[in-house]
């Protein structure tokens, strides 16, 4: 069985106990182990179950590839589902458990499936769940979503923190292996900034666990000796449990770095770094490839590579008898680690009829049997292997022999990590010799100026041996640099040396040709259980395309993106279509390289800072006084104001009556106000409005129309004049900055000769609009400004001071009583605000929200952007065509409006909506239905744009877009939102109240 | 001047009493710049720099705008004279004093924090004292630069309505114990 060893594990820290917590036994590990190793070390093969089949399952590699082992960590809201426990680092106190599976990991139910495997083809959700139609939205879906799935999502907010940091660096170097190393030592000499990061805990990858020597020295010293010496370069950052995770345009990257847990205080739990970087140097290495053969799931089978690791990095056997599986040299380390650690391996099984060489001789030294020509035909046992029956790797599948064994170790050959090189577009090459894709050097991805961005060294370059890998690696740190213009100095050349390796035999599945009763119980991507019969059935059902097949048999879709499956199904499609394997080519590669958490794409933006509230100088005064809050564009404005015990609806008609009868207050400080100053500021404006503005004196102010060039209405607004060569123009709360860039726009790229400037004054001031029969008698009580209808007519606006404040005061009117808006500096807009509550205390004075302003406006016939436009929506569909200057020879959106379809008589125009029964409101949304047919359905002629209920007026009233509208004045449309029976309603004129506009004259 | 503790490593408070004035103009009009220059007593600076003098910084926005930060008591002379300055050229002072919210950061894990959200290479080597860049700070519009070397300090704006945000981000990205220590050992 898997256990500790005594000795060997020079990751972990023996002095250093770390107990923690398993499906909720107490179980003991050691600082430094992965909760894979500490599993194992404790026993614990089985730590899975797979996702259709529910088959039990063990690890089978040792770091990010794993596609079995993967655990719930934490519990409650801070738990991670869907973590590799062979990344995993062992903490004091770690809760993890095991998923998919019920109702526990040893007995779950769902393995029934497994039985009924032969009735789960590929493809086999297509080809069941099609009839009846509606079974899939009401049975198929419920009962499959239930069953599937792996991890499950934590319920509650997450208690930890995430951040992103931005970096630019020269050079980013994905790795930190003996190459990621060796290209940053040259590199780094250059002076040149470069940042390593490292996905690991540890630095050196696999080169000390494979005996490689570097100098003549064990790799273990000199990678020890070369992080110090790139600690020592200024110019260098070293950054461990920090992965590349992916590579985008333009030299950008991102690298998902783990902060020690338990987090600090500072409870930072994942940091994204967004690294801009010149060249990217990708140092990552290879991933073993599993041998497909029936039962090679079986916990207890696993990469040679693993075995190997776990043995020398965390002092841990996997079994006490394991059984090598073969098709190249490098598996046989794995068969000497396990001797010379005192483990029994019964046989090396080798694909090859006749392996040679310096590796091959030391297993027969070392007394290990090697039976070449053969293969595993069967792995047998159930929650762990039992046994192997073997026969010939070029045989029918005929068992010829039976070793029994609690541990396979399997090697198919390595292949190189392209990922990152694949992600923004490098090509890959077959390499025929090595049986392994690699990254093309001629076609790397390219940059802004053309130039290839990413370098691959070492291993993922294709180097597979290490004394090619470290040469190469040298060479691609120089190259990083040598692009870069900088001088690089001359840096020691690594050399590597290690058993040479003789070439592997290129057999993917165990025997060669596979009966079709061992293809369908050998597994080719182990998390979503494709087998390799489901790859030939796709085949036979003519996915020849390698993205179909993916798709339709799952191969490499799972959490793992199929790390260890591709080349074995890509290999095994080639075969079946009868061609090669670089004909059938590689699925995409896309970022990230392993799942990033949720919290680490959302970074620092949750909770208060999930998203910008912008907030008026006022905004701490309405939160105390019972504002009901709405978001508009990206302010908080009060909708309404809410007394004790008030509801919304009752505080809105208070509201409204307030300003009818008495005088309110509201807060219009998010009204935009752009500054348009200098000597042809009139002319830009006649372009920008459909009315005329350069004819507006000093101390007026018009309402004025802004139209796209296609002649829709999209801003509206009151401009003052405040000088010659300057005007002020209001623009709606979520329009203020699209306008301001507008004008930007139409300045710098159009009309540059125009002598304009545009400031953007929204936040200099604050805005309080005063409005009701008392309004004039408020502002005189404060005292400073002669606000009679001789000193401030409609439509004026004075300068001044009022109770002491520096004011604009603008005599214009949204709700059509008596109304002034006063402009103040934004750091007095409280001291205003507050005088106004104290002076209008006796006149009643209230402050109004949003939807008192909304019904008030609409009770008036005023349009409201946004509400009565939609993008589709002229000046003349709104009544608003004496806005249009008919004497101008251009402004933005005339042309547009000579269109035929913009002039044609049937467009939906506005009207007025009174329904028949004055206390029904038409619902938000509701269509003008007519030429009822007899199957209920009609044809819409128009729809409601704003529906409200009138306190004014004691009736809802209701603003219509309607073909024809304001020809069939009197006649009565049947309004409906499909809910309910249509409401009758008349189409009458849109102003509702005050038609002769007295009321704004006090 | 409102002050914050935060970290041994970054303090941060919002300043108040400092005026803002924004300026448009051809800056290779020499009689326009020269009327900047004289009035504010700052030389133009170059791009994504700011110039200090005394009590008077000059900010560098785009290719034709400037930011004048000046005493607030000083910003109606002060548009006087500029106003006088440009005479009848073509160029725009307007006081955005109230528009904006300023702030300083200052301490080793200044830099840093400030890293956490903009996408500008803070690196000491590409960023330092008279560095100036209107950029982003998370998802909110800001502009920044540092004004001292020993201790690291910087000045920041953003909008004001946007100030408490800023602030609840301050206090986010400096919490104790949350700097990566790149640019430290720099």
């Amino acid at each position: 069985m898997a256990r500790r060893l005594p000795d060997r594990g020079r990751l972990i820290d023996r002095a250093r106990p770390a107990p923690f917590r398993w499906n909720g036994r107490a179980l003991s590990g050691f600082e430094g182990d992965t909760l894979a190793s500490a599993l194992l070390a404790n026993g614990e093969v089985l730590m899975g179950r797979s996702f259709k089949y529910h088959r039990p399952r063990g690890a089978v590699a040792s770091g990010a590839e794993e596609p079995n082992a993967l655990a719930a960590i934490g519990a409650g809201a801070g738990a991670v589902p869907n973590t590799r426990a062979t990344t995993q680092p062992l903490r004091t106190g770690l809760e993890a458990a095991s998923q998919n599976h019920w109702p526990s990991l040893e007995m779950d139910v769902g393995e029934l499936n497994a039985f009924a495997a032969p009735l789960f083809p590929a493809g086999f959700y297509y080809k069941t769940f099609i009839h009846p139609r509606r079974a899939w939205k009401h049975l198929f879906e419920p009962v499959i979503r239930n069953a599937a799935g792996l991890g499950r999502a934590p319920d509650g907010p997450d208690p930890d923190r995430y951040e992103y940091f931005y970096a630019t660096y020269d050079v980013l170097i994905a790795g930190g292996g003996t190459s990621g190393l060796a290209a940053a030592l040259a590199a780094g000499a250059s002076g040149a900034r470069v940042l390593v990061v490292e996905q690991s805990g540890w630095w050196g990858g696999r080169a000390a666990t494979d005996g490689v020597t570097v100098d003549g020295r064990p790799a273990a010293d000199w990678v020890s000796d070369a992080v110090a010496r790139l600690s020592d370069m200024a110019n260098v950052t070293l950054r461990l449990n920090a992965q590349a995770a992916g590579v985008y345009d333009h030299g950008y990257a991102l690298v998902a770095e783990q902060a020690p847990r338990p987090a600090g205080a500072s409870g930072l739990r994942e940091r994204l770094w967004r690294v801009r970087a010149r060249r990217i140097v990708t140092a990552t290495g290879a991933i073993e490839r599993p041998l497909a053969f029936a039962g090679n799931d079986r916990p207890g089978v696993m990469l040679a590579s693993a075995v190997r690791d776990y043995l020398d990095l965390w002092g841990v056997a996997c079994g006490e008898r394991t059984v090598l599986a073969a098709n190249n040299d490098d598996g046989y380390r794995t068969a000497l680690a396990l001797k010379a650690a005192g483990l029994e391996v019964p046989a090396i099984l080798d694909a090859r009829d006749a392996p040679a060489g310096p590796l091959v001789d030391a297993a027969r030294d070392a007394g290990i049997l090697i039976r070449t020509g053969m293969g595993v035909m069967r792995a047998l046992g159930r929650k762990q292997v039992s046994g192997v029956e073997i026969g010939r790797i070029d045989g029918s599948g005929r068992a010829e022999d039976r070793i029994d064994c609690d541990c396979v170790a399997m090697s198919g050959g390595w292949s190189p990590v392209v990922h990152l090189w694949s992600h923004c577009g490098g090509k890959l090459l077959w390499d025929d010799g090595q049986a392994l894709f690699r990254p093309d050097p001629d076609r790397p991805p390219l940059s802004h100026d053309g130039a290839g961005f990413v370098i691959a060294a070492g291993t993922a370059a294709g180097r597979i041996q290490a004394p090619t890998a470290m040469a190469d690696a040298h060479e691609a740190g120089l190259r990083a640099v040598e692009g870069l213009g900088e001088p690089a100095s001359p840096a020691a050349i690594p050399v590597a040396d290690a058993e040479a390796e003789g070439p592997l035999h290129p057999v993917w599945t165990s025997p060669a040709k596979m009966p079709p009763k061992l293809a369908s119980k050998a597994f080719l991507d182990f998390q979503n259980d494709v087998k390799v019969a489901d790859v030939q059935l796709a085949a036979r059902e003519g996915y020849e395309s390698v993205e179909h097949a993916k798709r339709y048999t799952t191969l490499g879709m799972a959490t793992d993106q199929g790390k260890t499956s591709n080349i074995a199904g890509l290999a095994i499609l080639a075969e079946a279509r009868g061609a090669a394997i670089p004909e059938v080519g590689t699925t995409t590669f896309r970022p990230p390289y392993t799942p990033l958490t949720l919290g680490a794409l959302a970074g620092e933006a949750r909770g208060p800072l999930f998203k910008p509230v912008r907030k008026t100088p006022m905004d701490a005064w309405h939160d105390r006084h019972g504002a009901h809050w709405e978001p508009v564009a990206d302010w908080r404005r009060p909708y309404a104001f809410l007394r004790d015990g008030e509801r919304v609806q009752d505080a809105v008609t208070r509201e409204i009556v307030t300003v009818r009868e008495r005088v309110g207050m509201m807060d219009a400080s998010t009204l935009g106000k752009l500054l348009v100053k200098g000597p042809d500021a009139g002319r830009f404006l006649d372009l920008l409005y459909t009315n005329m503005m350069s004819s507006l004196k000093p101390g007026k102010c018009r309402y004025g129309l802004m139209c796209t060039e296609q002649g829709f209405l999209f801003d509206d607004g009151v401009a003052a004049r405040l000088s010659a060569d300057a005007f002020l123009v209001h623009n709606t709360t979520g329009g203020a900055d699209r306008v301001h860039a507008w004008m930007e726009e139409w300045l710098q790229t159009e009309w540059w000769d125009l002598k304009v400037h545009v400031a953007n004054l929204t936040e200099q001031y604050a805005q309080i609009a005063v409005a009701g029969p008392k309004a004039r008698a408020v502002l005189e009580k404060l005292g400073g400004m002669a606000l009679d209808g001789q000193a401030l007519p409609f439509l004026g606006w004075a300068e001044g001071e009022l109770a002491g404040i520096p004011a604009r005061v603008y005599r214009i009117s949204f709700s059509g009583e008596l109304s002034f808006e006063l402009a103040v500096p934004a750091g007095r807009g409280q001291e205003m605000w507050d005088r106004l509550a104290e002076a209008g205390a006796e006149f009643g004075i209230a402050p109004y929200g949003t939807e008192a302003m909304h019904v008030l406006r609409a009770e008036k016939g005023f349009i409201m952007i946004g509400d009565e436009t939609d993008g589709t929506v002229t000046p003349l569909d709104l009544g608003l065509g004496w806005a249009v200057s008919k004497k101008k020879t251009d402004f933005i959106g005339k042309r547009g409006m000579e269109r035929s379809d913009l002039s044609r008589p049937d467009r939906l125009r506005l009207v007025g909506l009174e329904t028949e029964d004055p206390s029904v409101v038409i619902p938000d949304g509701a269509h003008a239905l007519e030429d009822l047919r007899e199957d209920g359905r009609a044809r819409t002629a128009g729809h409601v744009t704003s529906t409200y209920w009138s306190p004014t007026l004691g009736r809802s009233i209701a603003m219509a877009l309607l073909e024809r509208g304001p020809e069939r004045l009197g006649e009565v449309v049947r309004m409906s939102n499909g809910a309910g029976a249509p409401i009758p309603a008349k189409i009458v004129s849109p102003v509702f109240f005050d038609p002769d506009g007295e009321r704004q004259n006090g | 001047m409102a002050e914050r503790m935060t970290d041994g490593a970054m303090r941060w408070a919002r300043v108040a009493g400092r005026g803002m004035i924004g300026l448009r103009l051809d800056l290779g009009d020499a009689a326009l710049a020269g009327a900047v220059t004289e009035a504010a007593g700052v030389p133009i600076p170059a791009p994504r720099r700011i110039e200090t003098a005394g009590e008077r910084r000059l900010a560098w926005m785009s290719p034709d705008e400037l930011l004048l930060f000046l005493p607030a008591a000083e910003v109606p002379a002060m548009l006087a004279a500029l106003q006088a300055g440009f005479g009848d050229g073509f160029a725009l002072a307007v006081d955005l004093s109230e528009a904006r919210a300023l702030f300083r950061l200052e301490g080793p894990g200044a830099r840093e924090a400030l890293a956490k959200a903009a996408p500008v290479d803070l690196h000491p080597d590409a960023f330092g004292p008279g560095d100036f860049r209107r950029t982003r700070l998370g998802q909110v519009a800001a502009a920044f630069a540092q004004v001292d070397a020993a201790p690291e300090t910087f000045e920041l704006v953003c909008f004001r309505s946007l100030a408490e945000h800023m602030s609840t981000w301050l206090d986010t990205a400096g919490a104790p114990g949350a700097f990566p220590g790149v640019f430290a050992r720099a």
